[in-house]
């Protein structure tokens, strides 16, 4: 018997999926319903192993079912793999039950197909293992990534004492209607998020606009024109990339506070766009690169200067690419908090990111703060994920910032 | 295109020399690129420069308010025509400790007021009252009394301060005398603070490059296959890197809170552990903490570098593999790996410089406490928390040294490695 032997890879397959399992519905249902589900991992491993060989012992639709009612039934007896604590009531610790047995049927079988019970080869037992790790992958990212996402929503939907009482409890209470939203309309109301809202997205297209009617002429030049120092001048881009912000913020705020920019829009504008320039610099002369000469030179043949081709002809081909430079600069004027943070102090001038900053003292309740986070969040997801091509794309080009 | 230097002059050997037309391009390159390198000669290598020069100067926060000559003038026992009294300046240096250079003002004699005598060291020049102090010290303090008599022109209504004097004073900065000191970094490289920074920025780089790039090669190999809803999970993945980081830090210290967070609501229910945890708060965890966070933020890039690195690899290599009996672990091994060591090593050279440079994360999660002070927070404590602008800026010298080496070892291996 060895690890490759039907038996002794459904056990193990069988034990990591319980266990994977018990998990996962476990903190699902505790977050979905604010009470206690408690998986075991030690009879998790006893009964994922027990039902994982023997569903290779006996593949086929009766023994799958067998399995699953088993499961079933024990996690209504305290010797189950997930137990539900004593105040869960009846209906909701059997839902459990039901979820994780038919969870763990549908992720068994085709985890098992083609293995026999004997000595498998290595093809068979390594598609089995990762069949094993693509489900626990899914779960795992989804989880790690949803969870902060639902507790930022949630949160900001509670009021003080709910969020007190119970912690766990990660349930939308629809009944209340439109009191869910009661911290959206004061932050609107009381906190001035109009005018942040406003302020971000004023300084994100300026920054954009500024940014490409810099980078675009310099990109052009170091893709297409050849000139001494070319080769030297790409790579202090990246060097100029490499720089971290916090090394250049002290300097600025030093002559900001010196020269009253501090504390302006304008200081915000004229900083902004610096930090970005270098980047769409580099994503947009990798476009150009890749764009046909031949069309450029026809143009260049045909009596254009170098300005009117970039105009007519290079600007038009590389539309997706400004769109994506656009997004991915928007994106980080959007997000940028530090200079935000240190060179805003007027409330009137604040982003929403230095808003944000500003709801975090011990007098303003946290829902508010977690509001005033979907705010922010909300705009440049909606934007991302219509645009999840374009910028999805830019990123992987540009060797992205962060 | 004939080369003008070589017409007359027909040669078979090519033309060497940089022709009209070169030239041409040249400067038009040059005219494209001059906008952008003026605005980041302005604002990266200017400040680049000045943080050297604050970084030997003695400089603290309240520095950065220049000294100033403040005045205040009013008149006393002049309520009518014919009373005398005094025209009273009273003057002080709003710096408790820093001198002001040239120090003097001068004011019109309001109308119908008769001065009979006029102290050091004033002058008195037709209408105009001047007085000139030369250099005064810190904290310096001087009243001017000057004995008037009112004329019958003299209106008892009159405010001073209608005609503000005129005064002149020049702060010597710290920032640009020639005052320079090596306490600054003395400062930040003494002691036991300097080592566990040191440690802190290590440990917090090289975890959170490799986890985050481990994570994303395992995030990527999910995603390398299409299936509905891959472009939604796609997008769900990179909502990490995507949302504001203010946003998402606020989320997990909300999440993980000792007191109402839910994570610890979990694992106390769970049976893990018996009390609350501090996650945040506690060394060594919240080093550990900051750590998971940044792969937590950073893995979609990872992920999407990688993606669409393997979407490039040719698919009938794996074909002719299967045929020869390769399994799917010998497959990865062998085939998918070194096919993407160009990417990783270039990801991680990448990552690993910014997130040497990472500052809002860690700033926004812990503030630098618990043991997560890295060099980067160290810049913000120093500079803002201490009050300290000099040893700050040391800091960011000791940073901006790292990063020239890692830079030097980065163009090293790029050039040989043209992924990016």
């Amino acid at each position: 018997m060895t690890i490759r032997s039907g038996l002794v890879t459904g056990a193990l397959l069988g034990a990591a999926w319980m266990v994977t399992l018990s998990v996962t519905v476990a903190v699902a249902l505790s977050f979905a319903t604010g009470g206690a589900f408690r998986p075991s991992i030690l009879l998790s491993v006893l009964w994922g192993a027990v039902a994982g060989a023997g569903l290779v012992a006996r593949p086929g639709r009766e023994a799958l079912g067998a399995v699953g009612a088993a499961v079933l039934v024990l996690c209504l007896t305290p010797l189950g793999p997930m137990r539900a604590g004593p105040e869960v009531g009846w209906l909701a610790s059997g839902l459990g039950a039901a979820i994780l047995a038919l969870s763990f049927a549908v992720a068994k079988r085709p985890t098992l197909t083609d293995l026999v019970p004997g000595e498998n080869d290595r093809h068979a037992f390594e598609a089995a293992v990762i069949r094993f790790l693509t489900g626990f992958g899914y779960i795992f990212f989804t989880a790690i990534v949803a969870i902060p996402f639902w507790v930022m929503l949630v949160t900001s939907t509670k009021n003080r004492a709910e969020l007190v009482s119970n912690p766990l409890d990660l349930s939308v209470d629809l009944s209340k209607g439109t009191e869910l939203f009661r911290s959206y309309v004061e932050l609107f109301a009381d906190f001035n998020f109009g005018t942040y809202l406003v302020n971000s997205a004023f300084i994100s297209v300026v920054t954009v606009l500024v940014t490409l009617a810099f980078a675009i002429p310099g990109a052009y030049a170091v893709a297409r024109l050849r000139f001494r120092g070319r080769a030297a001048f790409s790579r202090s881009i990246l060097l100029i990339y490499m720089v971290p912000m916090i090394v250049l913020a002290l300097p600025i705020y030093i002559t900001f506070s010196v020269t009253g920019l501090r504390n302006s829009m304008i200081g915000i504008l004229l900083i902004y766009p610096v930090t970005t320039i270098p980047v769409a610099l580099y994503m947009l002369q990798g476009y150009f690169r890749g764009l046909p000469a031949e069309v450029e030179e026809a143009g260049l043949m045909d009596g254009l200067n170098r300005l009117q081709v970039i105009w007519k002809i290079t600007l038009p081909l590389s539309l997706p690419a400004l769109a994506s430079v656009s997004l991915y600069v928007f994106m980080i004027a959007w997000n940028e908090f530090l200079l935000a943070f240190m060179l805003l102090d007027d409330p009137s001038k604040f982003t929403l990111t230095r808003g944000i900053a500003s709801l975090n003292s011990s007098e303003i309740p946290r829902q508010h703060l977690m509001a005033g986070s979907v705010i922010a969040t909300v705009p440049i997801m909606a934007l991302f994920l219509g645009l999840e091509k374009f910028m999805t794309k830019g990123l992987a080009a540009g060797s992205v910032k962060g | 295109m004939a080369h003008p230097s070589e017409t007359g002059t027909p040669s078979t050997a090519p033309p060497t020399g940089r022709g009209a037309l070169a030239r041409g391009e040249a400067r038009l390159a040059w005219g494209l690129l001059a906008p952008t390198i003026a605005i980041v000669a302005a604002v990266v290598i200017l400040p680049l420069l000045a943080i050297f020069w604050i970084s030997v100067k003695p400089v603290k926060l309240s520095d950065l308010r220049a000294p100033e000559l403040v005045l205040r003038e009013d008149l006393r026992g002049l309520d009518a025509p014919g009373d005398a009294g005094i025209w009273r300046f009273r003057l002080r240096n709003s710096s408790p400790d820093r001198a002001l250079r040239g120090v003097s003002f001068s004011d019109t004699v309001p109308p119908g007021l008769t001065l009979s005598a006029v102290p050091e060291p004033c002058a008195l020049e037709g209408a105009t009252l001047t007085c000139a102090f030369g250099e005064v010290e810190g904290g310096w303090r001087e009243r001017i009394e000057i004995p008037a008599t009112a004329a019958a022109a003299f209106d008892p209504d009159l405010d001073p301060d209608d005609v503000p004097a005129r005064i002149t004073a020049q702060a010597s900065s710290v920032l640009t005398d020639a005052t320079f000191t090596l306490d600054n970094f003395a400062r930040i490289f003494d002691g036991e603070e300097f080592w566990s920074v040191l440690y802190a920025t290590i440990f917090y780089t090289v975890f959170g490059t490799v986890g985050a790039i481990v994570m994303g090669l395992f995030a990527a190999l999910l995603l390398d296959k299409s299936f509905k809803g891959q472009g939604i999970l796609r997008g769900l993945y990179l909502f990490p890197y995507v949302a504001p980081v203010i946003a998402v830090a606020f989320a997990w210290i909300i999440l993980f809170d000792p007191f109402s967070g839910s994570a610890n609501a979990l694992l106390i229910q769970m049976g893990v552990t018996s009390e609350a945890i501090n996650f945040f708060g506690e060394r060594p965890l919240a080093l550990i903490m900051v750590t998971v966070f940044e792969i937590w933020r950073y893995f979609p890039l990872s992920f999407l570098f990688i993606l669409a690195r393997m979407q490039s690899i040719d698919s009938d290599m794996y074909e002719a593999a299967d045929m020869d009996g390769a399994s799917p672990f010998q497959q990865f091994a062998w085939l998918s790996l070194p096919q993407l060591l160009g990417i990783l090593s270039v990801l991680f050279l990448l990552r690993f410089i910014w997130t040497f440079n990472k500052f809002d994360d860690i700033f926004l999660l812990t503030g630098g406490n618990a043991g997560t002070r890295t060099l980067t927070v160290n810049v913000y404590e120093q500079a803002f928390a201490i009050s300290n602008i000099g040893a700050g800026a040391a800091v960011a010298v000791v940073i901006f040294g790292c990063l020239l080496l890692f830079s030097a070892f980065f163009f090293r291996f790029i050039s040989q490695e043209e992924g990016l």
